[in-house]
């Protein structure tokens, strides 16, 4: 029993963790996030499924063709619901991302339908036997994506130009652009990022559940506590974060059952914020004056 | 007196005659609203479009008949989207703005528990065709307006209880139940069935429309020593207990609530979809002739074009409650003599009997008594190949 609970809650932790990543990359860029998170995350579950089962693409092309879109509904994202108003200092931007995210839904609502659909994919429905528990290939699976992708994103801030351009973007914008550094497009890419990876999301959630325009809402929401929890300007810490949900949100349902596992979970995250306002690993921002 | 004045005496009152003769043909003429509210969109659409195929089907016929009271009979939607307090707007927009006689509800039981006060307050027919809640017509309310022509969850959970001891030899079950409402009630009527019974059970676990994982829940009751599954949720959760258990590796046998009757379910659960037995008040049987079943199923293929098989008329019970509850309040408004919200309830008591799709109705409702159907009604079932088929026809 523990075993199951332990390999579901990497699961979902990872799923946490990589929407939260997308908080995280947008934040230490520009200040910002994108609260269409969980509706980008929703779209690669349903693109994914439209190319895949409904035109009948190879899952490889069909995962490609949907990552590109999230990257270009992130751009969108970022050039019409965040750019307007933060380089006027507004932060409207935050009910604009909002906005946009229940218009995405609504949309694909009208346009996919208004049933849930199983995304059935023969090449991961697969059952295992784990230590004497039966698990889902795909539930391993996601964990070592998440893992890959985390490994990627710190190979390339750390010994990659793009990296050495992202650090200084972040460190000092200004300096950055005298230097010639193209600030904004660097802000736009970090948002073309932020919803690959919650497509990438949606494409490894897809198979697990049914696929639906309001699937992404609750799991925006959690990344968004995870994102917090870890301390948003922490890659590490949002990762960790993601991973310590999941398991805390399965172990709770195994032991005090799944009526008050939400509240409990969430408690937790409120006790832990009440303890360390930054998140569990983030930092203090020193203000200078 | 002049020929054109004797002409402007006579041209008043011939003229007033006219335009209340006018006004009055007008006013017979007019149709006769009713409504539903209901989900039409979401993930318990397709129990929306079947209530709406049985009003629809109903409706024609009542129509083709000369209408109620003489005038026809015009349906007016509105999606509640599963939502409580969405459902409450459109119930009130529907009975103050549009003045429907007879509201009719949806599938879900938090919905139609937020329109029962209201109806009551306000005197308006509510009649429900498919949630099952029991609060919802046994409200407690001195004067009741709620009717329903549907399951009954205590007498549902009466049902389950007893098919689980007869046909798996059921002792210790598990209870599986949505967290909402719904299952809330079916928790009462389940521990009320064990109880009687003197039957423990392994214990009662909740989970969320939305848990992508109920394997931890699932756990739980396998460890504590279930042999039987007693299920309460809808299409998509449904579906995820049964993928739960099949990646659990765990064959136990699942008895259910109606809730995978309204929509994809097959599509959602995979192959394992028919080992779930869930109960009906209804099923159309393929290749019956000369019933009323064949007739409303050949009705039904005319007119909606897109129903080619019985794969395509799930689920039936939305259309038979619905189409039975249409001509049960039809025949309520007639023997009212008016769309007076008093007058249309005590017309639902005045009904001596009414052959029905789902069966002979005799004095289907009585002050005491708000359900037409009862536990000698329901029918179990699977699913085969998409197709909702008695297991003891």
């Amino acid at each position: 029993m523990i075993t199951a609970s332990i390999i579901s809650g990497l699961a979902m932790g990872s799923m946490y963790a990589l929407l939260a990543l997308g908080f995280h990359i947008t934040f230490i860029v520009s200040k910002t996030v994108n609260f269409a998170q969980g509706s980008a995350m929703m779209v690669g579950a349903v693109l994914g499924y439209v190319f895949c089962i409904r035109w009948g693409l190879p899952w490889i092309v069909a995962a490609a063709m949907t990552l590109f879109l999230c990257a270009l509904y992130g751009l969108a994202v970022e050039r019409f619901l965040v750019r307007p108003f933060h380089s006027r200092g507004s932060e409207a931007w935050l009910m604009a991302t909002v906005a946009g995210g229940l218009l995405v839904d609504n949309l694909v609502m009208f346009s996919f339908g208004k049933e849930p659909r199983r995304f059935s994919l023969a090449a991961v429905d697969h059952r295992l036997e784990v230590f004497g528990t039966g698990v889902d290939l795909m539930q391993l699976i996601i964990p070592l994506v998440a893992a890959a992708i985390v490994l990627g994103l710190f190979l390339v801030s750390r010994y990659t130009r793009i990296g050495k351009i992202l650090a200084a973007s972040v460190q000092n914008p200004g300096a950055a652009r005298m230097m010639g550094i193209p600030v904004n497009r660097v802000v736009a890419i970090s948002f073309a990022v932020s919803t690959v990876f919650a497509g990438i999301a949606g494409l490894l959630i897809a198979p697990l559940v049914s696929v639906h325009s309001d699937m992404g809402t609750l799991f925006g929401l959690k990344a968004f506590a995870v994102a917090i929890l870890g301390g948003i300007a922490s890659a590490n810490g949002v990762v960790m974060a993601g991973l310590l949900f999941g398991l805390a949100e399965a172990l709770i349902i195994v032991h005090l059952g799944s009526t008050i596992a939400q509240m409990v979970t969430f408690g937790l995250v409120i006790v832990a914020l009440a303890l360390r306002p930054n998140g569990l690993f983030g930092t203090r921002t020193l203000v200078k004056v | 007196m002049s020929i054109k004045r004797k002409m402007k005496q006579w041209l008043a009152p011939v003229g007033a005659a006219c335009v209340m003769s006018l006004a009055t043909t007008i006013h017979a003429a007019e149709p006769l609203k009713v409504g539903l509210v209901a989900a039409l969109s979401g993930q318990s659409a397709q129990s929306g479009e079947a209530i709406t195929r049985g009003l629809t089907i109903a409706i024609e016929e009542i129509n083709a008949n000369g209408g109620i009271l003489g005038r026809p009979v015009e349906l007016l939607r509105r999606d509640d989207e599963s939502n409580p307090t969405r459902g409450l707007l459109a119930a009130r927009e529907l009975v103050q703005r549009e003045e429907v006689a007879v509201l009719f509800g949806g599938l879900d039981t938090p919905v139609s528990l937020a329109i029962v006060p209201v109806a009551n307050q306000m005197k308006f027919p509510f009649m429900g065709v498919w949630a099952a809640g029991t609060p919802i017509t046994q409200n407690g309310a001195s004067e009741n307006y709620v009717f329903r022509v549907s399951a009954v969850d205590e007498l549902v959970d009466e049902a389950l209880v007893q098919y689980g001891i007869n046909e798996f030899d059921m002792k210790k079950p598990g209870m599986v139940l949505i967290n909402n409402p719904w299952g809330e009630s079916n928790e009462l009527g389940f521990r009320k069935a064990l109880d009687k019974r003197g039957m423990e059970w392994a214990g009662i676990e909740r989970f969320e429309m939305n848990d992508t994982d109920v394997v931890p829940q699932l756990s739980r009751l396998k460890n504590n020593g279930a042999d039987a599954l007693l299920m309460v949720a809808n299409v998509a959760p449904s579906a995820q207990v049964v993928r739960s258990l099949d990646r659990m590796g765990w064959d136990v046998p699942i008895i259910s609530h109606w809730g995978p009757a309204g929509g994809r379910f097959t599509e959602l659960a995979g192959d394992s979809a028919e080992r779930v037995h869930f109960i009906q008040t209804f099923t159309f049987v393929e290749g019956e002739e000369d019933t009323k079943g064949a007739g409303i199923l050949e009705a039904l293929k005319e007119r909606f074009p897109e129903i080619q098989t019985l794969a395509d008329v799930t689920p039936a019970v939305g259309i038979a409650n619905a189409y039975d509850a249409m001509h049960l309040a039809a025949k309520a408004i007639e023997e009212a003599g008016s769309t007076d919200g008093p007058a249309v309830r005590q017309g639902f008591y005045d009904i001596r009997d009414h052959d029905g799709l789902i069966k002979f109705y005799e004095q289907p409702f009585t002050p005491d008594q708000h359900d037409a159907l009862g536990p000698d009604d329901y029918v179990f079932t699977h699913f085969v190949d998409g197709r909702i088929i008695p297991l003891n026809p």
